[in-house]
This record gives C-alpha cells, structure tokens and sequence, in this order.
C-alpha cells in the first residue's frame, strides 16, 4: 500500500482530516457531531497515515504516545464535571460562560470540554490499536 | 417501514448466530461483530423510526417538534457502536495472538486450558 | 459515644494489636492484651444492678435504614451473663494462652484469633437485630475454623476445622432462614420486639417450619446428636481454644438461642417434644462416648457435648424449675469446664501426654493444678458446696414428677450425670493420684499464667455457691426471668434439704462412684459396642464431603468441558427455548404486520444490506469476508442516516472503515482457514438454531412494535435540550450532558479494552511469531488458504 502517490498526499489528507474531526467535535451540540464521531475521523485519519507512511512518521507527528493521549482525555472529561463542585451543584451539572472575542460571542461549557475529553480518549484509544497492529504487520 | 427494519435485525440475528455458532475462531469473531450491529439495529427501530428528520432542535425554536426523530436510543446506539468496536478489535487480537500462541484457529484444538484428562482433585482435607 | 459500643469493637481491635504486641513484647504480650477483655468485663459488670432491678438495657445505631436493619444491642439477664462468662472467662483464656503458647512463632497470629473469636462470640450474644446476630453467629463459624485448623500443617487439624465450619456454618445458614421466617410472620427483626410477639409466632401456619429451621441452627451450633461429631474433632485445636469454645462460649450459642426464643417458640408441643428427645439422646451419646476416651481432651469433649444434651433437653422441658436448673447448669458447666480443660492442658503441657492411662501421681509435682482440677470435678460431679450442686438439685426439682415422660427424663438425666461424674473424677483424680508413672517430660508446676486461670474459675464455682443469694439475685435469678418470660426468683442454697431431689442426687452420686470403680470394663464394653457399630456420622461426613469434591467434578466437566463449540450451543438453545417459551406460554404471538411502505431507494439499501449478510456467511476467502463484512456495515450506516439518524450514521462509517482496516491488517498475518468446514447435518442443526433464535427474537421486536409508543422521555429531552442544556443536537446533549456521567464510564471502558490490547500484543510469545509445524495430534489435513489481501 505505500505507493508514491498515496504516500504523498497522506500527509496532505490526514490533516484535512483532522482539521475536519475538529470541526465536527466542536460543532456537535447543535449539529450532527461530537466527540465520539470526531474521535473517530481523526483516528481513521492517523490509520490512513500510518498505512501510507509508516508508523514512525505518525508517532513522530503526535509527540505522546496515542495511550497518554487518551489517558489525558479520560482525566480532562472527569474535570469537567468537578466544575460543578465550586459551583454548588451536582457533579457534572452543565456549566456556560458567554466570553465576547473579537465581537463574537462564544458559548463556552463545561460539556464542551468534556466531549473534548471523549474526543481525546476515542483518538488515542482507537489510533494506538491500529498503529499498534501495523507496526506489527511490519515486524 | 419499521416492519422491514425488524426482518432485516432477524437476519443479522441468524446470519450472526450461525457463524458463532462454527468450530473456527475467526467465524466466531465476525459473528460476534454482526450481532452488535443486529443488536443496535434493533434497539434504534425499537425507539420509533421518524424518516429523515434528525432529532435537532431548529434554529429559530426552544423546543423540539414532536414530529423529529426519537434522540434516546441514538444516544444509547453511538455509545454501543463505539463500545462493540472496542470489544471486536480487543477479539481480534485475542484470536490473532491464541492463533499465534496454539497454532490453530479451531476451538477444540484450543483447549489447553481444559485438558480432557485431568485428574479428579484430591478427596483429602 | 456509648461505651458498650467501644466494646462492641475492643476484642478486634486487640486482635489486629495483638501480633504487633507479641513480636515486642513475646509471651508477656498476654497481659498487655488480657487488659481489654478484663476492661470489657469490668464494663458489663456496671450493668449487674440495673439488670437484677429488671430493667432491659438496649441501644444502637442505625445500619441501613432503608430496611430497617440496624446495629442494635439488648442487654438483659441471658445476654448480660453470657457477655460476662465471654469476657471473663476470655481473659483467663488470653493469659493461659500466653503461656501454653510461650516461645511458639505464631503466637501472635493465636491471640488474634482469639481475640477475634471473642469479639464475635461477644456480638452474637448481645445482639438485638436478627442480623447482626445471624452475622456473629457466621464470624463465629469462620474465626472457630481459623483457630480450629491452627496446626493446619496436620490433615487431622485441617479435617477439623473444615467439619466445623461445613456444620455450623451451614447450620447458620439454615438458621437465617428461621429468622427470616419469624421476621415475615412477625414483621419486627429484633428479640427485644419479639419477645413480646410470642403468641403471634404460635398461632402461625409457619411456626413448625421456622422452628424447625432455627433448631436447625442451634442444634448443629451446640453440637446435638447427630450433629455432635465435629465438636470432639475440634479438639485438635490447642488447648486454650478447647478451653475457650467448649466451654462458654462456641458450643453454648445454640443453647443461648434456644433460651433467647423461648418465650418466642416455646410452651408448644413440638418445643416440648423435640428439645428433651434430642437433647437427652445427646446426654446419653455423649456420656457413653466419653467413657470410651482415653485422652483427657476427648473425655471432656463428649462430656461437653453430653452437658449440651442435658441443656438443651432442660430448656425444652418447660418446668420453670427445669428453665432455672438450666441456668444454673449453664453458668456452672463454663465455670468447671474451663478449668478442666486447662487443667489438662497444664497435664499435656508438663508431663508431655494427655493419655489417662499413661499417666498417675502428679499430685506432688503439680499440687496447685491439681487443687483447682479437683474442685472443678466437684462442681461436675455436683457436691457440695460448687455451683454444680446447686444445678443438680434444681434439675431434680424441675424435672422429677410421677408421669412416664418425666421419668424418662429423671432417668437419663440421672445415668447423664452419674457419667458425668465418672468422667469428671477421671480427669481430676486419676493423673494425679496413684503411683507416680513416667511421663515424656518431667513434670512440675505450670507457669503462673498458666495456673491463674484454673484456680480463678475453680474459686468462681465455690464462691458462688457459698454466696448463692447474692448470686442469684445478681446473675441466676436476671438470666433465669429472661429465658423463661417472666419473673423468677432462685432461692437453692447449699445447704441441702431433704427431699425427692435429695435422694435421686445421693443416688446418682452412689451410681457414679460404683461406675468409677468399674470405669476400665465399662470402656472396654463401648470400646466392644463401637467397633461393632463401626460407622457413624463422623465416617458419613467424610463420605458426604467426598461425593460432594466428585460430584461437583463431573458436573463442572460436563458443563465446563473446555469446548467452546459446546458453550455456544447450549447458549443459543436456551436462548432460543427461553423466548419461545415465553411467547407460547402467554399466548402474546406478534399479529401479521402489514407490507412494509417503503421508497425504492429505501428496498435497494435493505437489500444491499441483506446480500452482504449472506455473502459474509457463504465467504470462501478472507477477501470476500472482509469485503462483505463492509458492504453491510456501510449499508447500515446509510440506513441510519435515511432514518433521521445521521450521528448514528457517522459513526457508523467511522467504525465500519475503521473494522475492514484492522480486520485487514490482523488477517494478513493469519494464515486462518476461511472455509466453513460443518457437515450437512451440523449446517443444518446450527442453522436451527439460529433460525429459532432470530425469529424469536423478530417476534419480540414485532410484538414491541405493536404496542403503545411512551413518549415520556422523548418529550422531555426534546423540551429540555435546549433550555436548559443550551445543545440543539438532542443526541449530542444527552450524551455531553444529561446522562455524561453514563459516558465519562463508557470511554472508560474504551480505553480499558485499548489497554487490554496493547498488553495483549507485547506479551511475549513463548512459541515465536508462528509455529514451525502444527501441534502433535492434529489428524485434519487442513486447507492452506492462499488469498493475500
């Protein structure tokens, strides 16, 4: 499967994907989306990369390894909900804070950053599974 | 509509069923896989099915119309789709590292947990 | 905080303080630890007066409100002089145990067992909730099999141990159901509540299964014939837990729940007739059977097991002098047998054997032992002036009358204790008098830890018989009133008065010297009757627990037989029996649904989806598989999203892509067999299977279908999503949002089962990456699939 056209326009593909999980995390909770699809196109997009290049070049290009990403999304989704405790309310209770930047007013949540987190753990998890049976495939 | 989308589970139900039931790990796996989908399939007609109309709120309302799609069982069903994914591939890897470890892919070859002649435990104290 | 609470808790914690101590401080540990049982002790001696005035003393906290379950005591009479003979006694025992066990490794580990055996000995008898009571009577069980088993590098200690725990434990099982029956009956899960609900319990339908069950319990507790074999091998335990469970405390619970519920379940006809047949079938057994030892322990035991007898047979005779005769005997019987006990463990300790006939003239070396065993065979033998004459003549005035029944009851109440008073002098008298033997060790006097409790307890029986008034306005009287549910007032003294139970006293104490004389033929004559019998329940428990180790073998192996084939079978066939099953019985079959009303783009999709199911099952190779596998996932994805569910349908593409891609890679190193190698007849049962599965299952889905949609929450989350949640995406909400902590747990389970996968493919293989040659005894030449992906 490493062809030079593939391999060549993975890199190009892969970030285009990435950059569209993004887009399709951040948009979810008022269109079709979420963490878990995002999680999911951005780990498929690693997998494509990885397929096409190798495996090295994709750990190279995540810095941490796919595991401590996710570990790191499971630890920011369980935060999220400890808002609610300087808050007053119920673990987990949704919390919203309206911030004007540039002449936008953004919605920022508490269950944004949470779906972040399942956004991370999703990636992490599913990417480290499939980078971890190519770089087999190649051993 | 919902009528079709019940056969159609029936038949992911049989077709998954036969295969788990095979002597070969491997049929035993893709087995397992359709049966989690026959199981979201399902449980999403189950909630009621509304054609084409997502259960989003629209722009210019507070409240969703009564006629958008059922949201509960989609939540459940992504959940478990994301889950079942995870426990196929843990499968997968359990079959290809027992395939590598026995060297076969058949189930009664792979029983060196239970072997056939183990002695009766001992009858002391 | 209440300090009957602290009490509650202080022998476990001693227990866990308890090895730290030893390894400091070694065998003088002992009085370090004694201090708390002594302080418990002191304690409940707080509560004599208000007690003797009559009051009931209860307290607690609440455990699990929820089913009205608390943590609750009851203190009165019964309960108060149990608590004192545990804790006194219990701080005779500790220091005894500190020097019976000096200089031995585990010695540490044995006082907290001790310890520990204590404080659950203790809970059971001051519990007021039935369970807390019922969870006593089970730690008793456990920390009685722990100090049973001690020595567990013996068979015979763990044979022992596991007998004792198999019947007591079981028989606290059986118990816990009696209770819960009386709980349904009465509705009130505490004796200090139930004592008043007696009569409601008597008039019950129920009221000879319960009583069955809880004689069930106490019966295998206080070792009732045929349930008396484990207490005899208990004795395999060192010395100071003989001393301790077979005197007051392990043995007695079955008596002091028979006393504790005799207000509740007695005065009936059953109580009356089951409690003297077995109880004195037991006094008999037992006495017999101890005539037979030769061991000193062993001699004890079935006396032990024979005092139970004569316990259990006074509780149910109804009489109330039989009830006061009871308590006396109770109190007596722990006072005198402790002492023995370790007066022959101070015999074993220094002379090296415990054999009666290996033994003789100790007297000189052993004087103060000697003193306190002789004094405790008194009390036994019921002279005066011990507590034992005390409850032999009130046993007398309880049960002598001119009916055949009570003289049955005379009669073996009078053979029991001339028995028991062979038995008793047997141990006191004969390692001591006589010619002097040669034992193992050279004998001398025990250590003071060791002498401290035998004499403590020897002077207890005498003291409380020359005080009787004070004794049984205290202690006597209190317990008495409380087991029989009504005032009482014991007024026997020492002093004997002539009378009817007078004479039948003198004439089992003429019986017994007469038997003591004739002791070596009436040992040979059992010794002759035994071996003809030769077998009994102790030979039945072996053989219980055999059948059980086999039985339970075979079933494993048919059930667990390793063939996963097997497994998957069975599981689907009573699947597929189940669901049938339940249609059929209700008669609910779905009614025929109309023709689907689909587009034509809708049947194509379904169609697409369809053909791929079947292609993946008629796949020849694993291109195919994973191809058709596709196909049908995909054809799913674009269901969902023709069906208003486009979230569900991403995902779907997502993982079905993400499946054929890791399905792919995996299968490339596989050289896996794609071909489906069943025979026709194997297709064909299979298939069955699966069809009568899936059209169940079709059925129940239909039938589903059919009934009333509930909106309930679909409303809400369309009405909620927005206004309070401020997400338009009704799924994405609930997700994020109203049931996040449902998902925070379902990523937890992705990233576990993406752990599990990582540490799967690093373990290091023992066979190397692929076998050389297939595994000996492969016979099925096996088709070599050549498809590369």
């Amino acid at each position: 499967m490493r062809t030079v056209i593939f391999g060549s326009i993975a890199p190009y593909l892969t970030a285009l994907m990435v950059l569209y999980s993004i887009f399709v995390l951040l948009r979810g909770h008022n269109e079709p989306g979420g963490g878990f699809i995002g999680g999911l196109i951005a780990a498929s997009a690693l997998a494509v990369y990885g397929v096409a290049c190798g495996v090295s070049p994709v750990r190279r290009a995540l810095r941490f390894h796919p595991m401590a990403i996710a570990g790191f999304g499971l630890f920011i989704a369980a935060m999220a909900g400890m808002f609610s405790l300087f808050a007053g309310v119920p673990y987990m209770t949704g919390l919203w804070i309206y911030p004007t930047v540039l002449g936008v007013e953004l919605k920022l949540s508490t269950t944004l950053i949470f779906d972040i987190g399942v956004y991370l753990v999703v990636v992490g998890t599913i990417a480290s599974i499939a980078l971890a049976l190519e770089e087999r495939d190649r051993g | 509509m919902e009528t079709a989308m019940a056969f159609l589970g029936g038949l992911y139900f049989a077709v998954s069923i036969y295969l788990m039931l095979s002597q070969y790990i491997i049929r035993i796996l893709l087995g397992a896989a359709l049966f989690s989908n026959g199981v979201n399939l399902t449980l999403f007609t189950m909630g009621r099915i509304t054609r084409e109309t997502p259960p989003l709120i629209p722009p210019d309302a507070y409240v969703g119309t009564p006629d958008i799609a059922n949201g509960l069982p989609q939540a459940l069903v992504l959940t478990a789709i994301v889950i079942a994914f995870s426990l196929f591939a843990f499968l997968l890897v359990l079959v290809m590292r027992s395939y590598q470890e026995l060297g076969t892919d058949d189930t009664e070859e792979m029983r060196r947990a239970e072997p056939r002649d183990e002695p009766v435990p001992p009858l002391g104290y | 905080m209440d300090l009957t609470f602290l009490a509650f808790f202080a022998p476990f914690f001693a227990a866990v303080l308890a090895p730290v101590l030893v390894r400091y401080l070694r065998h003088h540990a002992a009085w370090a630890l004694a201090l708390v049982p002594a302080l418990v002790f002191i304690h409940f001696l707080g509560f004599l007066d208000d007690i003797a005035a009559g009051a009931r003393v209860t307290g607690g906290v609440q455990w699990i409100p929820s089913f009205n379950v608390n943590f609750s005591w009851l203190i009165d009479g019964l309960s108060l002089t149990f608590a004192l003979l545990i804790s006194g006694i219990g701080t005779l025992i500790v220091l005894y145990a500190g020097g019976y066990m000096k200089g031995h490794p585990q010695q540490g580990r044995f006082l907290s067992f001790i310890l520990m055996f204590m404080g659950a000995m203790q809970g059971l008898v001051l519990s007021d909730s039935f369970f807390m009571f019922f969870v006593f009577w089970e730690l008793t069980s456990i920390t009685s099999f722990l100090l049973i088993g001690f020595k567990h590098g013996a068979e015979r200690s763990r044979r022992a141990a596991m007998q004792a725990l198999v019947v007591t434990g079981g028989g606290g099982l059986i118990l816990l159901a009696g209770l819960i029956f009386i709980w349904n009956i009465t509705g009130v899960s505490e004796f200090s509540l139930l004592l008043a609900s007696g009569d409601l319990v008597r008039q019950s339908p129920f009221y000879l299964a319960a009583l069955i069950l809880v004689l069930g319990g106490a019966f295998s507790k206080s070792a009732q014939f045929p349930l008396h074999f484990w207490l005899p091998n208990a004795m395999e335990a060192p010395t100071p837990v003989s001393a301790y469970l077979h005197s007051a405390t392990m043995v007695k619970a079955g008596v002091y729940l028979l006393m504790r519920l005799n207000p509740v379940l007695g005065e009936t006809v059953a109580w009356e007739t089951i409690l003297p047949v077995f109880g004195g079938t037991t006094l008999i057994v037992g006495t017999f059977l101890a005539v037979r030892q030769t061991d000193l322990k062993l001699m004890l035991a079935y006396t032990t097991v024979a005092s139970l007898g004569l316990l259990v047979m006074l509780t149910g005779f109804g009489t109330e002098k039989a009830i006061e005769g009871a308590v006396l005997y109770l109190v007596a019987h722990s006072l005198f047998k402790g002492a023995l006990f370790m007066a022959a463990g101070n015999v074993d300790h220094e002379a090296g054997t415990r054999d009666v006939t290996a033994l003789g003239g100790l007297m000189a070396a052993m004087p103060i032992t000697f003193g306190a065993a002789l004094l405790s065979a008194f009390s036994m033998a019921g002279l005066p002036p011990f507590v034992g004459f005390l409850a032999k003549e009130e046993i007398y005035y309880g049960i002598a009358a001119a009916d055949p029944w009570s003289l049955a009851i005379t009669v073996t109440a009078i053979i029991g204790n001339a028995l028991m008073l062979v038995i008793g002098f047997a141990v006191a008298l004969k390692p001591f008098l006589g010619e002097k033997v040669a034992t193992p060790k050279a004998a001398h006097e025990a250590p003071v830890l060791m002498v401290a409790g035998p004499v403590v307890l020897a002077a207890t029986s005498l003291i409380a018989a020359l005080f009787s008034g004070l004794f049984h306005a205290l202690v006597s009287s209190p317990m008495a009133s409380a087991v029989a549910g009504t005032p009482l007032q014991i007024t026997i003294g020492i002093i004997p008065k002539p009378g009817l139970a007078l004479t039948l006293s003198l004439v089992t104490v003429g019986l017994g010297i007469a038997l003591y004389f004739a002791l070596v033929h009436l040992r040979a004559a059992m010794a002759w009757l035994l071996a003809t019998i030769g077998w009994g329940p102790d030979h039945g428990f072996d053989q219980a627990m055999r059948g059980l180790v086999i039985g339970s073998t075979a079933l494993t192996r048919t059930l667990q037989n390793g063939r996963m084939e097997f497994y998957m079978t069975a599981t689907f066939v009573l699947l597929a029996a189940w669901l049938w099953r339940a249609m059929a019985a209700g008669g609910e079959w779905p009614q025929m649904p109309a023709f689907p009303d689909l587009y034509g783009y809708e049947w194509v999709v379904i169609l697409i989806a369809a053909a791929g199911l079947i292609a993946v099952v008629r796949a020849a190779n694993r291109l195919t598989a994973i191809v058709t596998l596709g196909i049908q996932g995909f054809a799913l994805a674009v269901l969902f999203m023709l069906m208003g569910a486009p979230d569900l349908s991403f995902t779907q593409f997502m993982v079905e892509t993400l499946t054929v891609v890791i399905l792919a890679l995996a299968m490339i190193r596989l050289r896996l067999s794609p071909q489906d190698h069943r025979s026709a007849g194997q297709t064909l049962f299979d298939g069955t299977i699966a069809l009568a599965c899936a059209s169940a299952l079709t059925m129940i889905t239909l039938q589903v279908l059919e009934t009333e949609f509930d909106r309930t929450l679909t409303d809400f989350f369309n009405q909620y999503s927005y206004t309070i949640a401020q997400g338009r995406n009704v799924v994405n909400v609930i997700l994020v949002d109203f049931r996040g902590v449902d998902t925070f747990g379902e990523i937890g389970v992705v990233m576990i089962a993406g752990l599990a996968i990582l540490a799967l493919l690093r373990v290091v293989s023992r066979r190397g990456a692929r076998p050389a040659s297939p595994p000996v005894g492969k016979s099925e030449a096996r088709p070599v699939a050549g498809m590369e992906v």
